[in-house]
């Protein structure tokens, strides 16, 4: 009906402008956890990946426990048990504490499945070519293993990290302030829903953009086929 | 809310048509008449009113009909309603009174009267008893708990001071928790939401320590009923002043009546 225009919804963006310092706060503490659960996510992920293929047999059964506990419980539950359900225990952490250590222990165990992956595709003739070399076995497994491994596998895990990030949406609901907080918070505050997810979808997008090309550009640096031991 | 004004509204347009006549004679009169007075009272919405595990109602309303009915000498026909029908019951003469969480504003009184108020609900800041906090300024450097977006939200936002930290958790739920695992010292919250942590001990007590917003339930009962209404007026004070209603705070929302109320 053409009558029906008269009734439409008139979008309003001049919010942005007041909400900016929440936006931008949101934005960082996003940025902040992503850096700390990716930096240290990946390399639990990179120590639980060794134990699980070449580590000490100890440490492998644990190890598996705790891979397959995250990854077969709700990132949301785990949140929560750390927050509200550690205290009882004796361990009080923060929110953003709490949301970090979630986040890494999460990246943590799927990034391991995915490392593991890449290092069970090493030819074992390279292992042995490694050994031959008097290499010890950690030696092989940094320059040998890991290498190749990690180029292999770099854009799965690229894309775990992305879906860590866009995860850490749900850090809000123990009041972490990210960038789902500010939208939650601006949209109780001005219930403009439409245009306040809108640009936070927009937001959320950018970083993701940007979060990809970054570990684009790092994996070509640190995992590039001609670097120098 | 929308409903609840719609029904209003239905009923005062039926009330300007005739069809719904006020009782004639002092509803007071036919109430000891009969021996019995029918009070509505709440079935959803705890500790105010709830079913019991015996299917009966229980809770806070129940109980202060319980008493205005024993004052009055009569017995009481509890008639449950729901926030939408309640003044409609009152309107109709469904009920004599209506004791329901009912709070007062000036679109209530343009149809219905209201006793003096006979229970607490109030948004305002709780915390444990060694917590030294009785205005807004002392928040200052302390954690504050609240549900994003409630009344509480809004109006603590203005007032804290800058130093304050608020925490705004999802629902109810995530603020009580936070509040009971430590993670914040104070909440922001209703006292029903307060008496719903109290009621599971917790080693940190929640108590009042400042109002944010004011709303105490009224009894409700038809316009043109002065002796009615100044006999539940009387049988309130004296149980505010026997103990009789502290009581009934004290096991329904587990804190003594504010001193103003």
């Amino acid at each position: 009906m053409p009558g029906g225009m008269a009734m439409a919804y008139v979008f309003e963006f001049t919010w942005i402008l007041q909400y900016a310092p929440v936006l931008l706060k949101g934005i960082a503490v996003t940025i902040a956890l992503t850096a700390v659960g990716a930096g240290a996510g990946l390399a639990l992920a990179t120590l639980c990946a060794w134990i699980r293929t070449q580590g000490p047999r100890w440490l492998r059964v644990p190890v598996v426990a705790y891979v397959e506990l995250i990854r077969n419980t709700p990132f949301l539950i785990q949140l929560f048990f750390i927050f509200f359900g550690l205290p009882s225990a004796g361990l009080r952490l923060g929110e953003m504490q709490a949301a970090m250590l979630a986040m890494v222990v999460n990246l943590g165990a799927y990034g391991a499945e995915i490392i593991r992956a890449g290092i069970e595709a090493t030819p074992r003739g390279q292992v042995e070519a490694g050994l031959s070399l008097a290499m010890s076995r950690l030696q092989v497994f940094r320059h040998v293993v890991l290498g190749p491994a990690m180029r292999r596998i770099w854009p799965a895990l690229s894309s775990q990290v992305v879906i860590v990030m866009l995860g850490s949406s749900v850090v809000s609901q123990i009041a972490a302030e990210d960038l789902t907080f500010a939208a939650n918070f601006i949209q109780s505050r001005n219930f403009r829903s439409f245009e306040v997810y809108f640009v936070v979808i927009l937001l959320y997008l950018a970083l993701a953009v940007i979060l990809r090309q970054a570990l684009r550009l790092a994996g070509e640096r640190l995992f590039s086929r001609g670097r120098a031991q | 809310m929308y409903n609840r004004r719609l029904a209003g509204a239905l009923v005062a347009a039926l009330a300007f048509c005739g069809l719904v006549s006020p009782a004639s004679a002092e509803a007071l009169d036919t109430i000891l008449g009969a021996g019995t007075i029918k009070i509505a009272v709440p079935q959803d919405f705890p500790p105010f009113g709830t079913v019991g595990p015996d299917l009966q109602p229980r809770g806070y309303d129940i109980d202060v009909a319980r008493l205005i009915g024993d004052k009055l000498g009569v017995k009481v026909e509890i008639v449950p309603v729901t926030s939408a029908n309640r003044i409609p019951y009152l309107q109709t003469n469904r009920v004599d009174l209506v004791i329901s969480s009912l709070g007062r504003n000036a679109e209530r009184e343009k149809v219905i009267d209201f006793s003096e108020a006979y229970a607490p609900f109030f948004n305002g800041v709780f915390g444990p008893a060694d917590a030294a906090v009785n205005g807004p300024d002392d928040l200052a450097g302390k954690t504050v708990g609240v549900t994003r977006g409630a009344v509480e939200d809004l109006e603590l936002t203005k007032i804290a001071p800058a130093s304050a930290t608020i925490r705004r958790y999802e629902d109810n739920n995530g603020t009580i928790s936070a509040f009971l695992s430590g993670q914040v010292e104070l909440v922001a919250t209703g006292n029903v939401v307060a008496a719903a942590i109290l009621e599971r001990n917790p080693p940190k007590r929640p108590e009042s320590k400042f109002l944010i917003k004011n709303s105490p339930c009224y009894v409700g009962l038809n316009k043109n009923e002065p002796k009615l209404l100044a006999r539940v007026n009387a049988i309130l004070a004296e149980a505010k002043s026997s103990g009789a209603l502290n009581a009934i705070a004290k096991k329904w929302l587990g804190a003594d009546l504010p001193k103003d109320l």
